[in-house]
């Protein structure tokens, strides 16, 4: 009988501690979702094609759009994926063949705290060493911060993936006779890709919402620019620029391009989820 | 007497101060399957990576002695053409998870840059898998990936790129101890098959496997090789007293 009561009891505290995760997450839940839904009902009164493909107007003219915003945060992710990616990978591949020794221990721990380095910091430190000696903001020197960035976030996700790599595998190739580097070329990468692709996607999302780090490097601009050694805009430039504005019709603006902005984060965040899930191997 | 195709002298394996392989001496002859037998940690698997150079990859791990294959001395040679003669067959079934079943058969030329045309490749593919008693299981599948095989087929698939590569001597640490009766009895008869071309040198720690298949074998323990002699003799008249006690099942 007394075993009867305490298992009754035992499924009353159980059901009270499923039914409080649920609540707990579903409230910490709404503030996430009453920011997507502010900015989607403030933003997407102005949302159209014309929107997209148009470039700012002046204030006081009706329409325009953020053309070059968008061109220009394109243009930013390519330039600083192309800086980042190769030296990512090589520095994940570092670490994770040399995962037992000190020094790479250090590194590993050093790149962790990178991770937590404020973007503005990043910012200062291009303007300094990039803007500063060529007296000129560029595309190419918010790149640079930008790509440091994306850095920790590609190192690390690299340095995990090959970690999880059975040993077994890279004995399969030294066996053939396969030299060390085309064991981790034709071999040890092509099995991390979708581990290396996912972080390499999440760290693009990352710093596609930026602002800070190109605020003294890329700097902004009203024209549509192609140029990476002049200045250019960016959507989180655009965005900070109208928001900070005192023009109502330019605060609308920032609204919309905010929702553009974060739309384009989502996409990259699906793309690596979808990747990861794809390319993905099982040991 | 056969060929003698491989000649072990004065061998010592460490892995630091762990003398893993003990003053080993033996002779392998050609087209024969010799098996290494022993309680775990008697250095048996030490012994045949010492034989592909695999051992002194492990931090730490140095060899000493000398290893002739033919008259070359594997250990002074260059260890990426060694193991383009040896190939070797691991305890469990590794097949390239990205490639294809085609492309693991060929993966000994592929990974390595080796250029030749499709019909070559195709011939290999088919050969190799042929002499690994897989050809008719997946002949229909070849561009699936090796991965979604089963066990004992992605062992025979390993068997298949080991074999791909043309090797004068294949070995096979415990190369069923991850699979079932089945399988097991496949691997062993298509063993059987192979060393018309192909010495073969298996560990294992299965007495019942040794005495099943091998024409000569090795007893080790603690890191000594104790015995080593023709089968036939070996489990009905071995010579050593620590031989017959592990025999008859008294350690390991």
């Amino acid at each position: 009988m007394n075993e009867y009561i305490s298992s009754k009891k035992r499924e009353r505290i159980d059901k009270i501690f499923k039914f409080s995760i649920y609540i707990i997450t579903f409230t910490i839940l709404i503030p996430l979702f009453l920011i997507f839904g502010f900015i989607i009902t403030n933003g997407i009164k102005n949302i159209s094609i014309e929107f997209l493909i148009k470039n700012p107007v002046p204030v006081g003219e009706t329409g325009g759009g953020i053309l070059n915003a968008l061109i220009g945060t394109f243009i930013l992710i390519i330039l600083s994926s192309v800086l980042a990616i190769p030296f990512g990978i090589t520095a994940g591949i570092y670490l994770s063949e040399n995962s037992n020794k000190k020094y790479a221990q250090y590194i590993s721990t050093f790149v962790d705290v990178f991770q937590g380095i404020p973007s503005i910091v990043l910012g200062i430190i291009a303007y300094v060493w990039i803007v500063l000696p060529v007296k000129k903001f560029s595309a190419l020197s918010g790149a640079v911060a930008l790509s440091i960035m994306m850095l920790p976030t590609i190192i690390k996700a690299t340095e995990e993936t090959l970690k999880m790599i059975p040993y077994s595998l890279k004995e399969a190739a030294y066996s053939l006779g396969v030299p060390y580097h085309r064991t981790i070329l034709k071999v040890i990468l092509p099995a991390a890709f979708s581990g290396i692709l996912s972080g390499t996607l999440v760290s693009i999302g990352r710093i596609s919402g930026e602002t800070a780090p190109l605020l003294f490097t890329a700097f902004g601009s009203n024209l549509l620019e192609w140029n990476i050694f002049k200045p250019m805009n960016s959507l989180p430039l655009l965005i900070f620029n109208y928001a900070k504005s005192p023009y109502p019709e330019w605060h609308e603006l920032a609204w919309s391009a905010s929702l553009v902005l974060i739309t384009i984060v989502f996409l990259f965040n699906l793309l690596a989820s979808i990747g990861e899930k794809k390319w993905k191997i099982k040991f | 007497m056969e060929d003698q195709i491989l000649t072990i002298r004065n061998l010592n394996a460490y892995f630091g101060d762990f003398h893993a392989v003990k003053n080993v001496n033996m002779t392998v002859y050609k087209n024969t399957i010799t098996a290494i037998m022993g309680p775990s940690g008697c250095g048996k698997t030490t012994l045949i990576r010492c034989i592909n150079r695999l051992h002194e990859l492990t931090e730490g791990a140095y060899t000493t002695g000398e290893i002739y294959l033919k008259n070359n001395n594997i250990l002074s040679m260059n260890p990426i053409i060694i193991r383009r003669q040896i190939g070797m067959v691991f305890q469990k079934p590794n097949p390239f998870p990205t490639m294809s079943i085609y492309d693991n058969v060929i993966a000994g030329y592929k990974i390595n840059g080796i250029k030749m045309d499709k019909t070559e490749m195709d011939t290999i593919v088919e050969n190799a898998l042929k002499k690994a008693a897989l050809w008719d299981e997946v002949k229909d599948k070849l561009k699936q990936k090796g991965a979604f095989l089963s066990g004992g087929q992605q062992q025979r698939l390993c068997i298949a790129r080991a074999i791909a590569m043309k090797p004068e001597i294949i070995l096979l640490d415990e190369p069923t101890s991850a699979l079932d009766p089945k399988s097991t009895l496949k691997i062993e008869e298509l063993l059987e098959e192979l060393k018309k071309d192909i010495t073969i040198l298996i560990v294992t720690h299965n007495i019942a496997q040794a005495a099943r298949i091998s024409d000569y074998t090795a007893f080790m323990y603690l890191g000594e090789l104790i015995e080593y002699d023709k089968s036939d003799k070996m489990f009905t008249n071995p010579s050593n007293p620590k031989t017959n006690e592990y025999l008859k099942g008294c350690f390991g």
